[in-house]
């Protein structure tokens, strides 16, 4: 399993998939979030693995 | 590990973040050089800083102005940072905003100046939004609030030069909200550097206006700065962020959309292919009780704020 974190939630996605699916299937625009895995920053390419902690970083401020 | 299919284009390591609109992936350690690089031609070309100005950052806490602080310090730049206290309670915002400002100054062994709305007028922001009746717009009462003390500490303090954090996308934001109502004075104002306009008002430069959002937040992450990722809950539903995402749909279909939309507003205005004639110059008076230049003779809508039998207007 996939953990991923975002804004206080937690999901579980199957592992293979790429970043950019996670934020998809998410309802997220990729332009508006960047992805961690394990801690660090990776492209939307990057495929995630059985076991890795992701978290979605919401970029956007409105103040 | 070099579970990543892309790669950086200097270095072949697996890619930190793939731009689309410049076509370039970095790596973690590529990037941040790029970033500054970046930084550095902005503030080149639009003539924003000499090396011997005295900078303040107004900092938030924020990925925004964290990172240009990082930036012009690592560039070599004299740049001081303020915070204001605005004393927003909910979820801990202004505490915990305050703490990361704090701690990133102590860590690169840099000054952050801190003023208290409530500890130097009174009133917290809330307290006096609630005061004046007009809780429901809490942020324009907070703009007016922030940008007399930016002005009046800038002034004070002898600097040269005003800094903010605003990136792309807030301008961007902000030049489609003045597009789609009209707003010519707005349009003929919004620039990357607003020159001291009369005495007491500083010369304020956003160094990230040509750097997406999403560019400044990888940065911040990359860079391990600190940064307070929750929003001010008074931001919630504000008009930018509707206007961001839609210019986020337009990036999508069109990497780079962005970017033209506001770069090609400033070239037709400095080539004088789009002319906004600004309304008649006003003539400026020094407010009564602080000094700071004012429209209207008498006190500045900022005093007229904290007297407790008027209503208080923007200005
Ligand atoms: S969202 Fe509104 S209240 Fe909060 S800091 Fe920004 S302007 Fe002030
Ligand atoms: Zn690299
Ligand atoms: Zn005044």
């Amino acid at each position: 399993m996939v953990v991923v974190r975002y804004r206080g939630k937690e999901y579980e996605l199957k592992p293979g998939m790429t970043a950019r699916d996670a934020i998809l299937k998410l309802g997220l625009d990729p332009e508006a979030v960047l992805v961690l895995r394990n801690g660090k920053l990776v492209d939307d390419s990057a495929i995630l693995e059985d076991g890795d902690e992701v978290t979605i970083v919401a970029v956007v401020s409105g103040g | 590990m070099g579970n990543s299919r892309m790669k950086c284009r200097k270095c072949g390591r697996p890619a930190a973040i793939n731009m689309r609109r410049h076509k370039l992936a970095l790596c973690d350690e590529c990037y941040p050089a790029w970033f500054r690089g970046q930084v550095e031609r902005t503030i080149r070309q639009f003539g924003m800083l000499a090396p011997d100005d005295r900078v303040l950052v107004a900092v938030s806490g924020g990925k925004d102005s964290l990172s240009v602080w990082d930036v012009l310090l690592r560039l070599g730049y004299h740049a001081e940072a303020l915070y204001i206290d605005l004393g927003i309670p909910d979820g801990g915002y202004s505490t915990e905003s305050k703490v990361r400002a704090l701690r990133f100054a102590e860590a690169r062994g840099a000054v952050c100046h801190v003023v208290s709305v409530r500890d130097r007028y009174g009133l917290s922001v809330p307290e006096l939004a609630m005061r004046r009746g007009r809780g429901h717009k809490v942020c324009s009462l907070c703009g007016l609030v922030k940008r007399h003390i930016m002005n009046g500490f800038a002034w004070e303090g002898g600097f040269s030069v005003l800094v903010t954090g605003h990136n792309l996308d807030d301008e961007a934001a902000v030049l489609m909200q003045n597009t789609l109502t009209w707003q010519p004075g707005y349009l003929a104002r919004q620039s990357p550097v607003l020159p001291a306009d009369s005495e007491g008002l500083a010369r304020k430069v956003k160094p990230l206006c040509l750097m997406y959002e999403r560019e400044v937040a990888a940065y911040a992450l990359v860079c391990g700065i600190d940064y307070i990722q929750d929003e001010c809950p008074h931001a919630v539903g504000a008009r930018t962020l509707f206007y961001k995402e839609i210019l986020n749909q337009l990036e999508q279909r069109s990497p780079g959309a962005k970017a033209y939309f506001f770069t090609q507003f400033l070239r037709a205005k400095q080539s004088g292919a789009i002319r906004f004639v600004e309304g008649e110059e006003v003539a400026l008076h020094a407010c009564e009780r602080c000094g700071q230049p004012t429209t209207a003779p008498g006190l500045c809508a900022f005093c007229r704020l904290w007297q407790s039998d008027t209503q208080g207007d923007e200005g």
